[in-house]
């Protein structure tokens, strides 16, 4: 599998979800993912990258266009050196309260994509994967 | 270094006659098809594929095609594969483009080695090894490939067979029939949709009395659509629900207050024209 | 500071999203909104999200709380416009829950009809209601 392109995005303020957003959109539009399919990309962009400015304060956001010759693929990898995820299990659980929370939405956001990888360490950080293939 | 020719030195070395005889093998080979390929196109895969091949060769060390001294050759095989399989080429026909280089590898091997058994035992035995996996990998690409296909025809047949109906101003009906699996239904609610934005309905009966079973994991979509819809500013009626499909939904625990259900899509159009504000009387005589 | 415009057209507020909502545009609209019910009375608020390609967790939750905040103010809210693959997203993010008690209408003119007929009933059945101007 080649990865055909790449770019970083450094997360530091809540502006940065609507760069991360929008380069996710531009290349998923680029790659011919339908409609739907655009939607679910960035809005699990929106969701992990607000994870990151809530939680993390900074972190960082690959986006990476994938081909396996058989299709191709829009991955991101969503990665911070926060405090981490103490309860993964559930963390993974977890749906939207309706509280104050600023629920973490992970569920919710694996169903939107394809393939999805989470590790995280208390006091050392979080590492998310996502890819959604056209 | 002795002077003990190895794979990698021979192949490079009769780099021209090895093509020409591989090529020979493939067109004999009752895998060659001449309706699919011209022996040009034949010739530049084949070429292309025998230079990646001596390249990969002379780094490799483990004769593992994972390593990424195989990377290029592997990537050249995958997009052979690929449009192999989409042009209608058979798994074998495709396997053989790389199997079919066993013998003129063999034959070079046996000329240079045949004085020194060992010598030709290893080197027969990293041709066969080398070779096997790359044309496994072949195999592999192409029955992905294969299925990909499939996969997109299934649900270009899936969209042209559910028509979404327009009942009367602002209702939409969706009668659906036969067996429902994830995918199907997938798109048919996401075709549902989209009507619901075209037509501007704020009502949309879906009926379900051609469907002998629903499983929780179709339950779970019809309620997702119903869901969708309602966040548009669409309510769904769902008329033809039978005793065990109702069992099912109830089993998941689904809240149904918020949806009406018919027994009838004839009731559920009685229902749905009263909420846009008509009625059907008949003309006293 | 960019803000979103919030136009009033009889007893209603008109909202119209046409741009990428960050955090803080959502949470000026909410103050915003709060503010100007109050001002002025309306008794009903069209949220038109048919330019919006996206809600997130974050925009939801502002969402329900401006319904919420609407109906203490004795407002109703409707939200309208929603794109088919916003609404599919939302379902599948799992988030229709915090959101089953937002109204919802297939676009602006069907909501402006909605709205009116409800404040007009309202007015109907407490005819000593204070007037908006």
């Amino acid at each position: 599998m080649i990865i055909k392109r790449h770019e970083v995005f450094v997360i530091s303020a809540s502006e940065n979800v609507i760069t991360a957003r929008q380069a996710v959109k531009k290349w998923a539009v680029e790659m011919g993912f339908s409609l739907s399919d655009q939607t679910k990309l960035i809005t699990v962009t929106s969701e992990l990258v607000h994870n990151i400015v809530i939680y993390a304060q900074n972190g960082t956001m690959l986006m990476e266009e994938l081909d396996d010759k058989v299709r191709r693929g829009l991955r991101m990898t969503f990665h911070d050196d926060g405090p981490g995820i103490a309860d993964i299990d559930r963390a993974m659980q977890g749906g939207y309260s309706t509280g104050s929370g600023l629920g973490l939405g992970l569920s919710g956001s694996k169903r939107l994509v394809d393939e999805f990888s989470l590790t995280s360490e208390v006091g050392k950080g979080t590492h998310i994967v996502v890819t959604r293939w056209k | 270094m002795n002077n003990i020719p190895t794979l990698s030195t021979l192949v490079k070395q009769h780099q021209k006659d090895l093509l020409i005889d591989w090529l020979k093998e493939q067109m004999a080979s009752s895998a060659w098809r001449s309706d699919l390929m011209t022996e040009a196109e034949l010739r530049q895969q084949s070429s292309e594929f025998i230079n990646l091949f001596i390249n990969a060769l002379q780094n490799d060390t483990s004769s593992s095609i994972e390593s990424s001294d195989w990377d290029d050759v592997r990537e050249m095989l995958a997009s052979v594969s690929h449009s192999r399989a989409i042009q209608g080429f058979s798994p074998l026909e495709t396997a053989t483009f790389v199997f079919s280089l066993k013998k003129p590898l063999f034959t070079r091997l046996h000329e240079a080695l045949k004085n020194d058994v060992e010598a030709l035992d290893a080197e027969m035995w990293k041709a066969t090894v080398i070779v096997d996996q790359l044309g496994l990998y072949t195999t592999g690409i192409f029955q992905k490939t294969r299925e990909e296909v499939i996969r997109r025809q299934q649900q270009e047949m899936i969209e042209l067979s559910t028509p979404v109906v327009k009942l009367w101003e602002g209702v939409l009906a969706l009668p659906l029939i036969g067996t429902l699996d994830s995918a199907r239904t997938q798109i048919i609610m996401e075709s549902l949709l989209q009507k619901i934005v075209e037509t501007s309905s704020p009502i949309v009966i879906i009926d379900i009395t051609g469907v002998p079973t629903v499983d929780t994991l179709v339950a779970q979509h019809l309620i997702r659509t119903v869901s969708a819809a309602r966040l548009m500013g669409s309510d769904c009626i769902i008329s033809g629900i039978r005793p065990q499909i109702a069992q099912t939904i109830v089993h998941l625990g689904v809240d149904l207050h918020e949806i009406i259900t018919k027994a009838t899509l004839a009731d559920a159009f009685i229902v749905a024209l009263q909420r846009t504000g008509f009625r059907i009387s008949r003309p006293t005589s | 500071m960019d803000r979103i415009p919030i136009l009033k057209i009889g007893d209603i507020l008109l909202v119209s999203i046409q741009v990428d909502l960050h955090d803080r545009l959502v949470l000026t609209l909410q103050d915003d909104l709060t503010n100007k019910l109050v001002e002025t009375g309306a008794r009903g608020v069209l949220l038109d999200i048919s330019l919006v390609d996206m809600v997130d967790s974050f925009v939801g939750r502002v969402i329900a709380n401006i319904a919420s905040m609407a109906h203490i103010l004795d407002a109703e809210m409707l939200l309208v416009g929603m794109r088919p693959e916003v609404a599919i997203t939302i379902v599948e993010l799992g988030m229709s829950s915090s959101l089953k008690a937002v109204r919802t209408a297939l676009n602006v003119e069907k909501g402006m009809d909605i709205l009116r007929e409800q404040i007009a009933a309202q007015k109907f059945e407490h005819p000593h209601d204070h007037q908006t101007s």
